[in-house]
């Protein structure tokens, strides 16, 4: 399990990431976290010559909550997200995912950046960010640019973010009503066999909009905005239910694995997705 | 190959400096390079936990660390919490209430234990359970674990209302 020999450097600023990124192009990887990269690493599994440690990188941490949207800074940790009481009312959804995320020494280690930015489709964030519609800062050789969660994601590793690019923050607009995260694993500290992200508005009994977005169905995050739709204008009842699950059943399109055959996969996903609704709904 | 660098660490209390290829695992710098071998390798492949230690205040599995990220950090393993005839209470506490058997996963547990009741002195079954999700026990069940945290923690807090 020794990963093979590479440059390390530990830049203090985004300028000198991008110098390095510059300089090294696809030899080199920014590193967060580490606890998705470094197994990966050890695997052999991703060929890495240079490594930008970001530790040290300033600007990337905090959490700012403003009066329309939620700016959190790329190396803020999985474990900080929960601790951070004021986050925990302004958008008490990202607690609740944070929490069924791996184990307590994952989640001091993981960050935010590191997990939206990998693309592996058994991240929990990205269906999350996507159901919150949030943006991603990507700094770069020509400046900062913004690339909403719905577009970032390509297929499995694959993401709208450039080689030359760095994830500097996470933008997240207010989120309204009442929210659900609902995870379905093998064992505490697993990746979901399947997640659903609900997040969802009750106008005096009507339903008014929810957005629903599933983990590790596909080969990327799922947003399914026919999902969300099926419960608009409706009490949230049973029929609307069903017809939510119907709508996601025909978005995603997840492939036999050690976590089940496509089957059991649909199934846990429509049972999944039912509970977050009703969650979320008796939140709303 | 890649160059070596000149790392300098801080291990339970005592600096160390050395050359190492940044791409070395943290747990086998502490356990070859420098013989602090408490913390174990059960899986390396950051799943058990029985490789924890404590890194600038987090618990971390040592395996998924590269010295390099370490270099400058300050590092805390089960030798620097508790040492024959002067154990911790959570040592004493593991062994009152066979909180093991074998006793491979108990460095790493009682490292991350010692973390858990920094954070939370008094916490119920429940906060010991999730708390401690990152440490695998193939031998006790961890029923025994769970009541010998509980006993650590009655006895720590117990001491410190005795210090007030
Ligand atoms: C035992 C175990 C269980 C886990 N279970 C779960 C789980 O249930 N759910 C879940 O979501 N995750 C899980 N994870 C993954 C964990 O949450 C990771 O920490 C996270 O996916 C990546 O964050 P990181 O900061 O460690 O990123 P890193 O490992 O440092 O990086 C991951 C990738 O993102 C890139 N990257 C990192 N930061 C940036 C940036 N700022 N800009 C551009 N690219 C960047 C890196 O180049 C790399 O390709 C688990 C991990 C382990 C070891
Ligand atoms: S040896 Fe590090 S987690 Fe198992
Ligand atoms: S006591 Fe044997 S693994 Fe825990």
């Amino acid at each position: 399990m020794i990963p093979a020999a590479f440059d390390y450097h530990r830049p203090k600023d985004i300028a000198g990431v991008l110098a390095l990124l510059a300089e090294h192009g696809d030899t080199a990887r920014v590193m967060a976290g580490g606890h998705s990269l470094i197994p990966m690493m050890k695997l052999r599994m991703t060929d890495v010559q240079h490594l930008i440690d970001l530790q040290d990188v300033g600007g990337l941490s905090g959490i700012e909550i403003g009066s329309t949207s939620i700016r959190i800074g790329a190396l803020v940790t999985q474990a900080e997200l929960i601790d951070h009481a004021r986050l925990a009312i302004a958008a008490p959804i990202l607690r609740e995912a944070a929490l069924q995320i791996a184990d307590p020494q994952v989640r001091y280690m993981g960050t935010i950046g590191g997990n939206v930015a990998n693309g592996d489709p058994g991240n929990d964030m990205p269906g999350l960010m996507q159901c919150l519609n949030a943006s991603f800062t990507l700094a770069g050789p020509d400046g900062e640019r913004q690339v909403a969660a719905r577009e970032f994601y390509e297929a499995a590793y694959v993401t709208a973010r450039s080689d030359d690019e760095v994830l500097t923050a996470v933008t997240i607009p207010m989120p309204a009503g009442g929210h659900a995260y609902e995870k379905q694993k093998r064992k505490i500290g697993d990746y979901a066999t399947a997640a659903a992200a609900v997040q969802i508005v009750n106008s005096g009994g009507t339903c008014s909009s929810a957005a629903i977005a599933m983990t590790n169905l596909s080969d990327t995050p799922v947003f399914s905005e026919a999902a969300g739709a099926a419960l608009v204008g409706s009490s949230v009842d049973n029929a609307a239910l069903n017809a939510a699950v119907a709508a996601m059943l025909e978005d995603i399109d997840p492939t036999e694995d050690n976590r089940g055959p496509v089957a059991f996969k649909k199934h846990a996903a429509g049972v999944i997705l039912r509970r977050a609704i009703e969650r979320a709904w008796s939140r709303a | 190959m890649a160059k070596k660098m000149h790392i300098k660490l801080k291990v339970n209390g005592k600096e160390e400096e050395f050359l190492a290829e940044p791409r070395e695992l943290l747990i086998y710098t502490l356990r070859e390079r420098l013989n602090i071998t408490g913390p174990h390798i059960g899986c390396e492949t950051s799943h058990c936990g029985a490789c924890t230690v404590t890194i600038n205040g987090k618990s971390v599995k040592s395996c998924t660390m590269f010295v390099a990220q370490a270099d400058g950090a300050d590092i805390t393993t089960i030798e620097g919490i508790g040492a024959a005839g002067n154990l911790h209470p959570l040592q004493e506490a593991f062994k009152e209430h066979h909180g093991l058997q074998c006793g491979y996963c108990t460095p790493g547990m009682i490292t991350r234990a010692a973390k858990l009741l920094e954070e939370i002195p008094s916490p119920t079954e429940e906060q010991i359970r999730f708390g401690m999700a990152g440490n695998i026990c193939r031998c006790t069940g961890y029923q025994n674990i769970v009541k010998s945290i509980q006993a650590a923690a009655a006895q720590m807090n117990a001491a410190r209302e005795a210090a007030e």
